[in-house]
C-alpha cells in the first residue's frame, strides 16, 4: 500500500437489506468506508457485492422489483444517501460508478467526459475544456487523447475505453467513486495501469472497490469486507484481514478452497 | 479406404447444398419477375415520359395528359403522413417500453399494435370516413388523406421504434444515470438518438406503404380528376405562410394510374406506365433519403 488511509469515515452503511421481490440479496450490513481509502469488497460470485455497491448511488431503483432498507450517511454532508427527500440525482453526482465493461458512449471522447458535467449545466466553454482536461489526465489518458478528443469513444482500446469511463466519473468531481470489477474485462497489462490509477486517485476521494480477485484486494485496498451469501462476514484492514483472518468461511477463501 | 466422415454426415452435407441452391433458385426466380416486370415498364412508359407529362394536369385526350396535380398531391399527403405519424409514432413507443409497467396490459397493446399493422387498408379508410370526414368535418382534403394514412403507417412506426429503443444496451442507459442524469436527459440525450437508425427503418418502410397506398384514399374521396393544385402555402403578407391547401382537395398517383388502367384507349396505358415509372423513382428517391439519414446516424452512434 503506497499511502496512510485517514482514520475519518465518510460513508456509514446502517442494516443494509436489499431484496429482489421476495429473496432477501444483502442482509443487515453494517459498515464504514474511510475518506482517502480503498475499500475492497470480496467474495464469490453472487454473494451480493455489486448488489451493494449499486445500492450506494441507488441504481437499484431503475428496477421495479429491487427494494431497499436501511440507511447509508454521508457524513460529509450529513445526509441518508437512501432517504426519499434526497435527491438521486444529488447522490449520483456525488458518488460517480465504473462499471465492469468498459461502456463508454458511442459519442466523441470529449463528449463522454464532458457529459456528467453538461447535465450539471456547465455550459462555459472553457471551464469544460478544462475539467475535460483535468478528469483525462487524473485518470492517466491525456496523453493518448488529448489529440483525438473529436474521435469516437469506440476507436480506444478496451483498457483505454475503461479510463476514459474512469476520466467521465471523475469530471463531476465525486467525493466517493464506486468501481465494479473495473479490470475483470481487462489484459494484465491494462489491469496493472487500472490499480496503479486507482491508488492514485484515492488521494481525492474514497473508493469502493469490487472484485473476485482476492490478489487484486490484497494490492491495491486498504480495508476489505468480505461477503458470503447475502452476509457481511468480516472486514477490517486489509493487512489485518489477510495476515489473521476471523472466520472460517474468510480463511477458507483467501485459503482458495471455496470461492 | 475408411471414410474420414460418417454417411449420416455425408448426407448432411449434401442437403446443404441442396438448400443453398434452393434458395438461391427461388432468389433468381424472384429477382426475374421484378426485372421482367420492370423492364415492361420502362418499355411501355418511357417513350411517354417528358416534362410536359410532369407539368401538366390530367386530360381527355391521352397525349395532353400529365400527373401533376397526381404528384403534388401524393408529396403533400406522404409528407403530412410522416409529419404526424413519426412523433406520435416515437412518443408512443417511448411511452410503452420506458415509462409504461411490464405489465399483461402492456404486452396486449403490443400484440394490438401487430394486429393493426396487418390490417386491411380499407377498414382505416372506412373508419376514417366516418371519423374525419363526417364527424370532424374535415372534408375530402388533403389533411384527411395525410391523418388517414398516419393512422395506416403509425402501427409499423411504433413496433419499430419500440424494437429499436429496446435494443439500446443497458449499460449505456446506467453509465447516463450514473452521472445523474434524469430519465428524461437518458432518453434525450442517450436511448432515442441511439435507436435513431432503427427508427429510421421504420419510417422508410411506412413511406414506402403510404406512397402506394390507394384503397382508402378513394373511401374518403380523393378525386379521379383534378386540374388543380392546392394552394401554395405561401403569400405576400405576414404571416408569409398559410395552411389553406391542407383542406383542398387532392389526388394521388396510384389513384390516377388506377383511373388511366381502367380505361380502354391503349395510350392512356402508356400513361399508366410513364405514371408508375415517376411513381417507383418517387418512392425510391424517398426511400435514399431515408437510409441515407439511417446510414450517417449509425455510422455517428456505433458500439
Amino acid at each position: 500500500m503506497v499511502m496512510k488511509p485517514s482514520p475519518k469515515m465518510l460513508l456509514k452503511i446502517e442494516d443494509l437489506s436489499v431484496y429482489y421481490d421476495k429473496h432477501q440479496a444483502l442482509k443487515n450490513i453494517k459498515l464504514s468506508v474511510r475518506a482517502n481509502g480503498i475499500t475492497a469488497l470480496m467474495g464469490p460470485s453472487g454473494c451480493g457485492k455489486s448488489t451493494f455497491l449499486r445500492a450506494i448511488n441507488r441504481m437499484h431503483e431503475l428496477y421495479d422489483s429491487i427494494r431497499l432498507e436501511g440507511s447509508i450517511r454521508l457524513e460529509s454532508h450529513d445526509i441518508d444517501l437512501l432517504a426519499s427527500n434526497t435527491p438521486v440525482e444529488w447522490v449520483r453526482t456525488h458518488i460517480g460508478m465504473v462499471f465492469q465493461k468498459p461502456n463508454p458512449f458511442p459519442k466523441t471522447i470529449f463528449e463522454n467526459v464532458a457529459y456528467g458535467l453538461k447535465i450539471q449545466g456547465v455550459t462555459n466553454k472553457t471551464e469544460l475544456e478544462d475539467k475535460v482536461q483535468k478528469a483525462l489526465e487524473s485518470a492517466g489518458l491525456w496523453k493518448e487523447a488529448k489529440d483525438r478528443l473529436q474521435k469516437n469513444a469506440f476507436t480506444l482500446s478496451g483498457g483505454q475505453q475503461q479510463r476514459l469511463c474512469i476520466a467521465r466519473a471523475l469530471a463531476p468531481q465525486p467525493e466517493v467513486l464506486l468501481m465494479d470489477e473495473p479490470t475483470s474485462a481487462l489484459d494484465p497489462v491494462s489491469t496493472q495501469v487500472i490499480e496503479e490509477l486507482i491508488m492514485s486517485l484515492c488521494e481525492e476521494m474514497s473508493i469502493v472497490l469490487v472484485t473476485h480477485n482476492m490478489h487484486q484486494a490484497r494490492r491495491v485496498s486498504n480495508d476489505v469486507a468480505f461477503l458470503y451469501l447475502g452476509e457481511l462476514l468480516e472486514n477490517g484492514t486489509t493487512e489485518e484481514v489477510f495476515a489473521n483472518p476471523k472466520h472460517e468461511t474468510t480463511r477458507s477463501y483467501l485459503l482458495g478452497s471455496i470461492g | 479406404m475408411k471414410a474420414l466422415i460418417s454417411s449420416q454426415q455425408r448426407r448432411a452435407k449434401i442437403y446443404a447444398r441442396i438448400f443453398v441452391t434452393a434458395a438461391f433458385a427461388v432468389l433468381g426466380l424472384s429477382l426475374l419477375v421484378l426485372v421482367l416486370l420492370f423492364a415492361d415498364l420502362v418499355m411501355q412508359g418511357l417513350p411517354r415520359l417528358s416534362t410536359a407529362f410532369l407539368t401538366s394536369f390530367p386530360s381527355r385526350f391521352p397525349e395532353q395528359a400529365g400527373i401533376l396535380s397526381a404528384w403534388v398531391g401524393s408529396l403533400c399527403v406522404v409528407l403530412l403522413c410522416m409529419l404526424f405519424a413519426i412523433p406520435v409514432g416515437i412518443a408512443t413507443a417511448v411511452y410503452l417500453e420506458e415509462y409504461m409497467n411490464k405489465s399483461w396490459y402492456n404486452s396486449w397493446i403490443e400484440i394490438c399494435l401487430g394486429n393493426l399493422a396487418g390490417v386491411p387498408s380499407i377498414i382505416y379508410g372506412l373508419m376514417a370516413l366516418g371519423l374525419f370526414v363526417y364527424q370532424f368535418d374535415l372534408g375530402a382534403s388533403v389533411l384527411t388523406a395525410g391523418l388517414t394514412l398516419s393512422l395506416l403507417v403509425l402501427p409499423i412506426v411504433i413496433v419499430s421504434a419500440r424494437e429499436s429503443i429496446r435494443n439500446v444496451p443497458d449499460n449505456l442507459k446506467e453509465a447516463a444515470y450514473a452521472l445523474g442524469a434524469s430519465k428524461l436527459q437518458m432518453l434525450r440525450h442517450h436511448q432515442i438518438p441511439y435507436a435513431q437508425s432503427g427508427i429510421f427503418t421504420g419510417v422508410i418502410l411506412s413511406l414506402s406503404r403510404a406512397l402506394g397506398e390507394t384503397a382508402p384514399l378513394l373511401t374518403i374521396g380523393a378525386l379521379t380528376f383534378i386540374a388543380f393544385l392546392p394552394q401554395t402555402p405561401f403569400q405576400d403578407t405576414f404571416p408569409w405562410i398559410n395552411f389553406n391547401w391542407l383542406g383542398d382537395p387532392y389526388t394521388v398517383l396510384p389513384i390516377q394510374l388506377f383511373n388511366w388502367t381502367s380505361r380502354p384507349q391503349t395510350e392512356f396505358h402508356q400513361n399508366a406506365a410513364a405514371a408508375s415509372l415517376i411513381l417507383v423513382t418517387l418512392t425510391v428517391l424517398l426511400n435514399l433519403t431515408a437510409i441515407v439519414l439511417r446510414n450517417r446516424s449509425r455510422r455517428k452512434y456505433q458500439w
